[in-house]
């Protein structure tokens, strides 16, 4: 199954992770992630792993890749919704296994993009909003 | 006891393997913290026999008594076979470009790490003990 690139608006993608989703399935997204963002105005994404009961060591390599990957075209990331067990069984595998901007949930996630997106390219973060303040 | 054996050749088997693990430690009543630690296990074993030996079989054992709980995994193939375990247990050590974080990160996760390795295959075993509270 693949996994779905949900466009929020021209400049922000939601990916959220399937339960069972497969080595095969995993490196599918990291490419259609990858070339999505090269060749769109796509400029933040928020990839959601609360479906995801079991992160083991490659698919933290995977998130981990993909993010440095991701950002290597100038983009944003942040992982959202880890669940607590894994969070746990991640720290006990070892140190630094994810290596990652994280939010809690996707509300928050959306607000930490936000500003992450501010803080790479102040000048296109509100194209044409009137209402915000120039930035020096 | 109940004991299971899974055959694994493809992706899709390590997700059965998981799912095998975390459903045999919630029916032996252990809790979600326990069942992601044994999935999480059982998923990194598997893992390594479909690298590098490109199959493998996966054996689920419930050894519990009326003292305690043990969940063990067993996971063989017959690959190659690890060169130097000592090198093969330490964080960041891989031959095959992964973060080397498999095996001792496994190890970290469960009670009990056995492995045995030869030019004939290797094999794993994994257990998940916990005492059981007097009701």
């Amino acid at each position: 199954m693949r996994v779905p690139l949900l466009r929020l608006n021209a400049r922000v993608l939601i990916v959220p992770l399937h339960a069972d989703v497969s080595d095969d399935d995993v490196i599918g997204f990291q490419r259609d992630l990858t070339e999505r963002v090269a060749s769109s105005e796509v400029r933040g994404v928020v990839i959601d792993v609360s479906a995801l009961d079991v992160v083991d060591s490659y698919m933290a390599r995977v998130l981990n890749d993909t993010a440095r990957m991701l950002r290597l075209l100038g983009s944003s990331v942040v992982l959202c919704g880890v669940q607590p067990a894994v969070a746990l069984t991640l720290v006990e595998m070892g140190r630094n296994l994810v290596d990652l901007v994280t939010a809690f949930n996707l509300e928050r996630a959306l607000v930490k993009l936000d500003e992450q997106m501010r803080l790479a390219d102040p000048v296109a973060a509100d194209p044409g909003d009137a209402d915000e303040p120039p930035v020096a | 006891m109940s004991r299971q054996s899974l055959e694994l050749a493809g992706s899709s088997d390590l997700l059965q393997a998981r799912l095998s693990a975390r459903t045999l430690a919630q029916r032996a009543g252990l809790g979600v913290m326990d069942q992601t630690r044994f999935a999480t296990a059982v998923s990194e074993l598997c893992r390594n026999a479909l690298t590098y030996a490109g199959e493998g079989w996966c054996h689920l054992t419930d050894l519990s008594d009326r003292e305690q709980v043990v969940l063990q995994a067993e996971v063989e193939d017959r690959g190659p076979g690890i060169a130097d375990l000592t090198l093969a247990m330490t964080d960041g050590f891989s031959t095959s470009g992964s973060l080397g974080a498999g095996l001792p990160g496994a190890r970290r996760l469960v009670d009990d790490f056995r492995i045995n390795s030869t030019t004939g295959g290797t094999v794993v075993l994994v257990r998940i003990i916990r005492r059981r509270h007097a009701a």
